[in-house]
């Protein structure tokens, strides 16, 4: 064998840890953080869109004192419940952080039953302007939510099969990462027909 | 071999029909649900293709006969995902999706368009220009109108290189596949010159290993066919290695027909392998020609409403 023995047999270990998935658990990691910051800035699109759109249905609905409380509190207690790349492993925080985002979407349809009851509201340019864009950043978390979700469940599929799993445990120690449970709160988009 | 291929049908049917299929994409207007007349359909297409030309962004029309009672909003995004209309890295793909029998429409926007199609203009579009005629179920002046102002708010945006985007090959990238089946393919020829059996041995291992890689979802069945398949190949290739480094005298002198049939091997297997990720993963499996999407992404952006 010789020379080219000992060439073909460092390509061969270099190959198999190619195989063996150490580059791609990181990949799908990396994958994983990727989607999550989709999550995190379609959630900060819908809060920053919040103040405005209480500002107009404030105009006409005056007497909502305690909607407009509510959604303001809701979105101040998202923006405290921040959840960075590093807690993903962790279900607590992950919780946290959906339970906050799930008061703010029933808070945000609360607000929208209220100005059902408001005619020139409805009919209000700017109103209905700051409805579609909030229609659109629901759908945004949605998709994004869904994303992460798929990339969550590639990734842990990854670590756990053999033999990406030895390469893990030996390696890499990669923890397993946080899906979002189906919650029916967050899910409800405030959705108002005309 | 019959038998075979349809449990293999069997095994991949399930996932098909969870939830409503997406139409292959073979043009710019695909009317399911028939609402257009022919001379609008034709006017539409061409229109579309040449707003593509000019601007390599891709607009394109697609009507339901029903949502099957999933959202607009999903069936969209699901649609423009598959489809992946808009060129890569530009994201200049627009979905305009009709749903008749829910009486629903919705403009998904690709992330570049964003910009200059937001949702509130979307929403615009679909409320002040396109539900007027809808409502008189005018679908021909209603779904042109509402596509001119689309390449009305998007055109100039992005320039196009005069060509619509054509059919090609869809191959999976994987970075590290070709790295695994080259260490599989040399796990073999090192263990086949010890043993032909230790050969098979590490074409059962690594082929099963590489098809989970190149395709992350495989049954076991399918597994294990690889593994049998692998085992085969390994024992094979194995013979001709060994069958090289003797007749040949060393891998340096190459080793005549020896070579030509490992070669032969080599090549075939790739060529086999890749080939099978490319039809496994493509959409719309059509001929040359058509239209297809560019490889644009999508975020959820858009609006939609009733009519």
């Amino acid at each position: 064998m010789g020379r080219f023995g000992s060439v073909l047999v460092m390509c061969a270990v270099f190959m198999l840890l190619a195989g063996c998935g150490y580059n791609s658990m990181q990949a799908n990691e990396e994958a994983v953080i990727a989607a999550w910051g989709n999550v995190e800035s379609s959630c900060q699109r819908r809060a920053d869109l919040i103040p405005n759109l209480v500002e107009v249905v404030k105009g006409y609905a005056k007497h909502e004192a305690d909607t407009f409380t509510a959604v303001t509190e809701a979105r101040a207690k998202v923006g405290s419940t921040q959840v960075t790349k590093d807690l993903l492993a962790n279900p607590a925080a992950l919780k946290k952080f959906q339970q906050a985002q799930g008061e703010l979407s029933g808070a945000l349809s609360r607000l929208m039953v209220v100005a059902e009851k408001y005619p020139d509201l409805k009919a209000n340019q700017n109103f209905m302007d700051l409805q579609k864009q909030l229609e659109g950043t629901e759908n945004r978390i949605n998709v994004a939510r869904e994303r992460y979700n798929d990339a969550v469940q590639f990734f842990n599929t990854s670590i756990r099969t053999f033999p990406n799993s030895v390469t893990n445990s030996l390696m890499l120690h990669l923890e397993r990462k946080e899906a979002f449970k189906a919650d029916e709160g967050a899910k409800i988009a405030p959705k108002v027909k005309f | 071999m019959k038998s075979l291929v349809f449990c293999i049908l069997l095994l991949v049917m399930p996932l098909r029909l969870m939830a409503l299929e997406v139409p292959p994409l073979t043009a710019q207007v695909t009317d399911l649900a028939g609402v257009l007349s022919a001379p609008v359909r034709l006017q539409l297409e061409r229109q579309l293709a040449a707003f593509e030309r000019e601007t390599s962004t891709q607009v394109v029309l697609l009507t339901l006969p029903s949502l099957e009672g999933e959202g607009i909003d999903q069936v969209a995004v699901r649609v423009a995902e598959r489809w992946q209309l808009g060129v890569k890295g530009k994201d200049n793909g627009v979905l305009l999706l009709l749903a008749k029998g829910e009486r629903k429409v919705r403009i998904e926007v690709g992330k570049g368009l964003q910009g200059v199609l937001p949702d509130v203009a979307a929403a615009q579009i679909i409320r002040n220009v396109m539900a007027p005629y809808l409502k008189n179920n005018n679908f021909d002046a209603g779904i042109s109108h509402g596509i001119d102002s689309i390449l009305t708010a998007t055109k100039g945006e992005f320039t196009g290189n005069g060509y619509v985007t054509r059919n090609q090959t869809a191959v999976r990238h994987h970075p590290s596949l070709v790295v695994m089946v080259l260490g599989t393919l040399v796990a073999i020829a090192i263990m086949g010159l010890v043993s032909l059996y230790l050969g098979a041995v590490a074409g059962a291992i690594g082929f099963p290993l590489v098809t989970s890689v190149a395709f992350p979802g495989t049954g076991e069945v399918m597994l294990v066919l690889a593994a049998v398949g692998g085992g085969i190949v390994g024992y094979l290739l194995s013979g001709a290695v060994v069958k090289l480094s003797k007749g040949g005298g060393g891998f340096g002198g190459g080793g005549g027909s020896g070579g030509s049939l490992s070669g032969g091997f080599l090549g075939g297997f790739i060529g086999g392998f890749f080939g099978g990720g490319g039809g496994g993963n493509a959409g719309p499996p059509e001929g040359g020609g058509g239209f297809s999407g560019g490889g644009g992404g999508f975020d959820g952006g858009g609006s939609s409403d009733d009519y």
